[in-house]
């Protein structure tokens, strides 16, 4: 067997097996360092299985080798690569980066236990992406949640922990809601594997059970999504986390539970439920909407950055569901592209936030007015961030946009009040980009020490953001224009990952 | 008599909805970490009577018994990984309310708040 | 030796001047001599390729295919070949203008300021050569930007907000409205590469039509159709140089031009012609041109004054265009040439008169003719150009419009046009005479001329205006080739 064939397995194993050899390390640097090759690697990992499903279209591979449905398969096709693209990038990224701003949240001895519960939540969402099993799955998503609430927990002021504990209470809920529906529907057909339940499920008489079970599962995932009215952990858990921690989760944690949400969906219950679709939409579109609506609104008006940008992802996220919600080829490709560019854009920005944060004294928004002249290049690539979250043509943020609205626009009637939605959405987006580039280029500092270093602009770049963490957060805008300019990478995944939930469809 | 005979079921139910209650109406943290747990075990207790076949004896394979009716082993096992995943959630959420107890003096979810908005 | 794709090179050509302003900073002669030598560049370049699109040729640049049928490409026809020849020459002029107003005020920030305007150059061009909609888009949202930092240029609270509504009006309605209308068109008609018989021909009918027009008109916020006019008065707190080139010429011409472009080559002229519900856009627009003369009218700063002027000479363009007749679609490309000539004349001396003596209210300029000949002698001739006297460029523009209206019997345009002629005299006349025969108030500052950079630059348009009266032939015989695509 050639290592190839082992990569869906080293996918996990290689942070799995890297979290106690960090913990065990003593000194911050080398366990950053550990921690960051592993990254590294299963992002490296994440690109060969992208070249392989590129060729194969699925890899498969049987965990010891224990054949499908008995024992429990990796199953890996475009959707799990885009996960795992998105969760393995986001990671590296922010671990790359982010020495400094760790450094500075945490105390030195906490660091190698820190870097440890980061690769076991890393463990946890790369194996949620590559497996093909129900209750694997719930047990990942536990890994990952657990280490997702220490990493939260490890925030700078008292109010994490308030944070985390809400988080904890609201993902476990979720998480035994999942547990539930899985037991229902193992009660019915003997199956974990997802392929065998679509099979199975077929043979089924009693239909009541899996509706019950369609209900638990979906209403167990949306919180874990963070879907509203389900959100309310999520800005409090952004807002409170150290600020890498929030960059790495904003990208990927709520993705992977939607990803859950979608897989489970299209794979086990549409081809088997009648009429499962028009309930499906009937449930998810208007939620969408509404979370659209409201997380516009409420960024619009909040004053704290992180706060402002967490509201904005319970909007993004509505974004992703509406176009999951057309149940369509067009809808689905628009919504993982957009899962693809959010988590560039929104990570990015977090990112950025986590530079204002070494230099300023809060990330409130009168605390970094001005600062573009202390900051010029870190406050350049927000420009871009931002484009991008606005949707400005040229930017990865234009390309989900344009397929979100093309695919309303198919939708008929309905579709049109999901339209003006999204541009009411996107014009809200305008305002809140927008609140904070004033700030950042017009405000006067309220500070007496932040305006004289203002108006000493002798060296502009002397307060510049750490070097790695401004080379993270450039490769990160410059990785926004590249997917605005060439999507034909994100759209064909995207849409080969759309072409296998569709084709389950009765 | 067939409402009756699904009792298990009924047990199930009723734990589910005692621990919700108490995760959403109790104040307190540690009696929120109770009601969760109450709640997680009654999905435990769902995985155990699934898996119960009528007259099954327990899944160990025996010289000499031939043809031995068994019990679903696969919902135990599953279910004794459920149980270490709750358990570990409400170990790491019992080391948080007692650094919430250390941060804020109290672990009263409204003095909490009342805490954190006078900031 | 490789050709080199002359449109290519006009777009990166003011990329790269804006790269070496940004480097050369420190050195302002060596900053200023490079704007200079790009824009005279740039022009060469955009000059060239006019003799291929007089001769009917139709150069073309694909740069990146996204998905689907969308791509980033370029195409020069003779409208946009038009429009950007005009903004290329134009801009020579007004860096030479720059120059003078930027050192006569000893504004802040100057570099910036240089480093976007090469930008907003590049994107006015990327406009103007664009061959479908979607680049046509992406170009107009990148003018939109890069012309922010100059809008708000002066950085103080009052700039700031007037700045944050021309950004606001500018990104909300292409955001808004004309990104739905581009992805409708892509999907209805399947393609948004401009045709000259009209991409939607065919595939769109009945009251649909009427709203799609809808949503380009106000999508394109950068035509003042009101009401999504407010915009441009708000833009009037940039430095006048921009107000100039970019306010009077570049960004509002990019929104007439779209809007023409759209309804020559996305609807087709036939089509639209045989569709009622699109009739309503005339209307609109003359509305938008008595009621702009009417606020004009009431205006006491000069630039609010000229701002409201422009909004009421873009919405000529847009009649002459939704009046679809060949006599009135030339009209229309050719008022775009004459009013740039004249209101950038006109925004010239406004400036001068800003820098020489601080004036900036209608009232101050009583008597000033006296201590500024050149200056008022060029403004006289571009408001003469507005009202549309001979022999200014503004007469032959007027000319075609009306010869359009009579062949289509259109008796609302006619009076529109006569109105506002009689209005933009009533505006522009009391200033005039003021400034030669009033007498000066006392106690002013003692002031001559302005720099001379800036009275060259205001002759030299003022000699355009005068001269297009006289030379316009090429201008026509490029856009009668829009007339003889038509079928």
């Amino acid at each position: 067997m050639s290592l190839t064939s082992q990569l869906p397995a080293l996918q996990v194993v290689v942070p799995m097996l890297t979290a106690p050899m960090v913990m065990l390390l003593r000194g911050s640097s080398l366990a950053w360092a550990a921690a960051t090759a592993a990254s590294v690697m299963a992002f490296c990992i994440a690109i060969a299985l992208t070249l392989g499903v590129h060729d194969a279209g699925v890899l498969t591979y049987a965990m010891g080798g224990w054949p499908a449905p008995f024992g429990i398969e990796l199953r890996i096709d475009a959707f799990n690569v885009l996960l795992l693209l998105i969760t393995t990038g986001a990671s590296s990224v922010a671990l790359l980066s982010g020495r400094f701003s760790l450094a500075r949240d945490l105390p030195e001895d906490r660091q190698p236990l820190f870097y440890a519960a980061w690769m076991v939540a890393l463990t946890g969402l790369s194996g949620i992406a590559v497996t093909g099993d129900a209750f694997n799955v719930f047990v990942f998503m536990e890994i990952s949640s657990l280490a997702g609430y220490i990493l939260v927990a490890a925030g700078p002021d008292r109010r994490a922990l308030t944070a985390t504990i809400k988080y904890l209470v609201m993902g476990t809920i979720g998480a035994t809601f999942y547990l539930i529906g899985v037991g229902l529907v193992y009660m019915m057909t003997g199956t974990l594997n997802f392929a065998d339940m679509e099979v199975r499920l077929a043979e089924v008489t009693d239909r009541a059970p899996i509706l019950l079970a369609a209900g638990f599962i979906t209403v167990g995932l949306a919180l874990k999504a963070a879907v509203f009215p389900l959100h309310f952990w999520l800005p409090n858990a952004y807002h409170h986390a150290p600020h890498m921690v929030t960059v790495f989760l904003a990208a990927c944690a709520t993705k992977v539970a939607l990803y859950v949400l979608l897989r489970f969906d299209f794979v086990v219950f549409q081809g088997n439920l009648v009429g499962h679709m028009a309930q499906y939409a009937g449930f998810l579109a208007p939620l969408a909407i509404l979370g659209i609506l409201v997380g516009s609104a409420i960024a619009v008006v909040e004053g704290h950055l992180k706060r402002l940008l967490a509201y904005s992802s319970v909007a993004q996220i509505g974004y992703i569901l509406l176009g999951a919600s057309f149940g369509d080829m067009a809808g689905l490709s628009a919504a993982f592209t957009h899962m693809f560019n959010h988590a560039l854009a929104k990570g990015g920005l977090f990112l950025v936030l986590a530079a204002f944060a070494l230099r300023t004294s809060g990330l409130r928004l009168r605390d970094v007015a001005g600062l573009a002249h202390r900051m010029p290049l870190t406050c350049a690539a927000l420009l871009i961030l931002g484009a991008s979250l606005v949707g400005i043509p040229g930017t990865a943020g234009f390309i989900s946009k344009w397929l979100l609205l093309s695919a309303a626009f198919q939708q008929g009637p309905l579709g049109m009040v999901a339209v003006v939605v999204v541009v009411l959405s996107s014009l809200a987006a305008v305002v809140y980009v927008w609140k904070i580039v004033e700030q950042l280029y017009f405000g006067e500092p309220e500070d007496v020490s932040d305006k004289a270093a203002t108006r000493t602009q002798a060296s502009p770049f002397k307060s510049e953001a750490p070097a790695m963490l401004l080379l993270g957060i450039w490769v990160v805008a410059l990785a926004n224009i590249y997917f605005g300019l060439f999507p034909g990478f994100t759209v064909s995944l995207s849409e080969s990952a759309a072409a296998g939930l569709m084709s389950h469809l009765p | 008599m067939e409402i009756l005979g699904l009792y298990n079921y009924w047990v199930f139910v009723v734990l589910l909805m005692i621990g919700l209650y108490a995760v959403i109406a109790k104040p307190n943290l540690m009696k929120k970490l109770l009601g969760l747990s109450i709640f997680q075990a009654a999905v435990f207790l769902l995985y155990i009577t699934m898996d119960k076949v009528d007259g099954g004896t327990a899944p160990i394979i025996q010289p000499g018994a031939v043809d031995q009716l068994y019990s679903n082993p696969l919902p135990q096992v599953l279910i004794l990984t459920a149980i270490v995943v709750g358990i570990s959630t409400i170990a790491l959420g019992l080391a948080v309310v007692v650094r919430i107890f250390e941060a804020y003096g109290t672990i009263e979810d409204d003095e909490i708040q009342q805490a954190d908005t006078r900031e | 030796m490789t050709t080199v794709n002359p449109i290519l090179v006009s777009l990166l050509l003011p990329l790269v001047g804006a790269l070496l302003i940004s480097m050369t900073g420190r050195w302002p002669n060596l900053r200023e001599t490079i704007t200079l030598v790009t824009a005279v560049t740039v022009a060469v370049v955009v000059w060239s390729l006019v003799p291929e699109v007089m001769a009917g040729g139709r150069p073309e640049l694909q740069v990146v295919h996204l998905f689907g049928d969308l791509q980033i490409a370029f195409t020069v026809e003779p409208l946009g070949m038009l429009f950007g020849a005009l903004a290329a020459t134009l801009w020579i002029v007004n860096s030479i203008y720059s120059i003078g107003y930027m050192r006569g005020n000893n504004e802040k920030k100057q570099t910036r300021f240089y480093v976007c305007f090469a930008i907003a150059i590049a994107a006015a061009l990327g406009v103007a050569f664009a061959g479908n909609l979607l680049t046509l888009f992406l170009c107009y949202e990148i003018l939109t930007l890069s012309t922010y930092p100059l809008v708000s240029h002066k950085g103080d609270r009052a700039t700031v907000a007037s700045a944050r509504v021309y950004l606001g009006i500018l990104l909300g309605t292409s955001i808004g409205l004309l990104l739905p209308a581009i992805i409708w068109t892509y999907l209805v008609a399947g393609t948004l590469t401009f045709a000259p018989e009209g991409i939607l021909a065919g595939h769109i009918d009945g009251p649909a039509v009427g709203l799609l027009l809808a949503l380009f008109v106000f999508g394109v916020g950068k035509a003042a159709v009101m009401p999504v006019h407010k915009w441009l008065p708000a833009a009037m707190v940039a430095p006048t140089p921009v107000s100039a080139l970019l306010h009077a010429v570049a960004v509002v011409k990019a929104g007439v031009f779209t809007i023409t472009k759209v309804i020559i080559y996305v609807f087709g002229v036939d089509n639209l012609f045989s569709e009622p519900s699109s009739g309503w856009l005339m209307y609109a627009a003359a509305f938008t041109i008595i009621a702009a003369s009417v606020v004009a009218l009431r205006q006491q700063n000069l630039k609010r004054m000229l701002a409201y002027s422009t909004i009421g000479q873009l919405s000529y363009v847009i009649m002459a265009a939704a009046l679809l007749k060949p006599l009135s679609e030339i009209g229309a490309a050719v008022h775009i040439v004459a009013h740039a000539f004249g209101k950038i004349t006109l925004f010239f001396a406004a400036g001068a008169i800003y820098t020489a003596a601080k004036k900036t209210e209608l009232s101050q300029l009583s008597g000033i003719g006296a201590r500024m000949p050149w200056t008022m002698a060029a403004f006289t001739i571009g408001a003469l150009s507005m009202i549309g006297v001979p022999p200014t460029g503004g007469f032959v523009s007027k000319w075609f419009i009306l010869a359009g209206a009579f062949e289509s019997d259109n008796y609302v345009a006619i009076f529109t046009i006569i109105t506002s002629t009689a209005l933009n005299a009533a505006y522009f006349l009391p200033i005039i005479f003021a400034a030669w025969f009033g007498r000066e108030v006392e106690g002013g500052k003692d002031h001559g001329e302005a720099p001379w950079p800036m009275v060259l630059a205001l002759s030299l348009t003022a000699l355009a205006t005068l001269g297009f009266f006289f030379f316009n032939q090429p201008v026509l015989d490029l856009e009668s080739q829009l007339v003889s695509q038509l079928p």
